[in-house]
């Protein structure tokens, strides 16, 4: 049974979805960041097929669970293009685009193989420990992945305020879901109380997060990435 | 087991770095405005160094002035890494006092960032005003 607390943070997680579709929209970001914007599309339409999934056949479904963790998954995968657009932007001066591309499509399909090994070896118990475990190790090649990108802008002394915040916020939200997937598959018994909040209450953070960028910060506006690390005087 | 206390610690370990950075960049883009004169006044602001105190004064005028709605976000990220910088400051200031400085140091910047975010809501209001004026005119 859904609490009240579960419908404020999906109608929230909902609106903040859609508001940051239309942010991209609004500041003609659409096309020029198109897997970020494609991403929080398809983020909105998942919330909306999760309400007609619970409202059809019940939260405690089979069906539901399924819909909720293989949703999830390909969101995840979707978020693999955008760090590759991301990737794309922090190399385009270095004429790198077309290795980018090819060590994307590589990471994409060595991810697909992965995954379909696992659903191989793991076909008699799908329900059980096999979606956590995959969704912790799609969200760690994420961290990863973000944790590269991160030194490159770092290393190439990238001073985009607008890719820095949106790398940074994903970064979080990768990084959080990990850890919260992690956790669960060490204490299981931590999953209803304390961790079940942290998937969607991180879902409104990337989005939020990005939606700030796109309304606060202008492209043209530049930082010192240097200032950025933390170090104690 | 190995694996996921490895992908916890890495993970946390890295949330921590990807936050701390992401509230930075934030506070850095706050730092280059200068604080208009209304804001100082209603504040009572005297220099541009704030203190790290005035925090949490500032986000309580900042919930009485009404906003376009699109900073709630940053204040809140802001808020919990000003909290988070309370609890560095606490924990090394026996053992590292220029850790504790440090934090000290970024909690004065959050302090500024959130008087400049007033600033903005200042402007905002005004703004709205006047064009309800000019609308009833």
């Amino acid at each position: 049974m859904l609490s009240r607390i579960d419908y404020a943070i999906w109608i929230v997680g909902f609106l903040v979805e859609v508001s940051a579709v239309v942010s991209f929209l609004v500041c003609r970001n659409f096309l020029r960041y198109i897997f970020l914007s494609l991403y929080l599309l398809a983020a909105s339409l998942v919330t909306v097929g999760q309400y007609l999934c619970i409202k059809k056949f019940g939260w405690s479904s089979v069906e539901y669970w399924y819909y909720y963790y293989y949703s999830e998954s390909l969101l995840t995968i979707l978020l693999f293009f955008v760090i590759i657009q991301f990737y794309d932007l922090v190399f385009q001066e270095l004429n790198a685009s077309r290795y980018v591309r090819r060590g994307a499509i590589a990471l994409v399909g060595a991810t697909a193989l992965f995954s379909y090994l696992v659903i191989r070896a793991n076909q008699d118990h799908l329900m059980s420990r096999f979606v956590v475990e995959l969704g912790q190790n799609l969200y760690f090649v994420g961290v990863v992945l973000t944790y590269l990108l991160w030194g490159a802008i770092l290393k190439l002394r990238e001073t985009r305020t607008r890719l820095i915040q949106l790398v940074l916020a994903l970064g979080v939200y990768f990084s959080a879901t990990a850890a919260a997937y992690a956790l669960r598959n060490l204490f299981p018994s931590l999953q209803p109380a304390v961790l079940r909040w942290v998937p969607p209450i991180v879902g409104i953070w990337l989005p939020a997060a990005w939606a700030f960028t796109m309304m606060k910060v202008s492209e043209d506006a530049r930082l010192v990435t240097s200032h950025l690390l933390a170090r104690a005087r | 087991m190995i694996i996921p206390v490895l992908i916890c610690v890495i993970s946390f370990a890295l949330l921590l770095q990807f936050f701390v950075s992401y509230c930075r960049s934030v506070i850095a883009a706050g730092r280059k405005s200068e604080l208009s004169p209304q804001v100082r006044e209603i504040a009572g602001i005297r220099d541009d160094k704030l203190d790290e105190k005035e925090f949490v004064r500032l986000v309580q005028l900042l919930r009485l002035c009404p906003g376009s709605g699109e900073d709630g976000g940053e204040i809140r990220a802001v808020g919990v890494y000003y909290s988070l910088l309370y609890a560095i400051r606490g924990f090394f200031r026996p053992m590292l006092p220029r850790i504790a400085r440090w934090a000290q140091a970024e909690r004065e910047s959050c302090s500024y960032f959130a008087a400049v975010v007033l600033d903005r809501r200042i402007t905002y209001s005004r703004e709205l005003l006047a064009q309800h004026m000019s609308g009833h005119v």
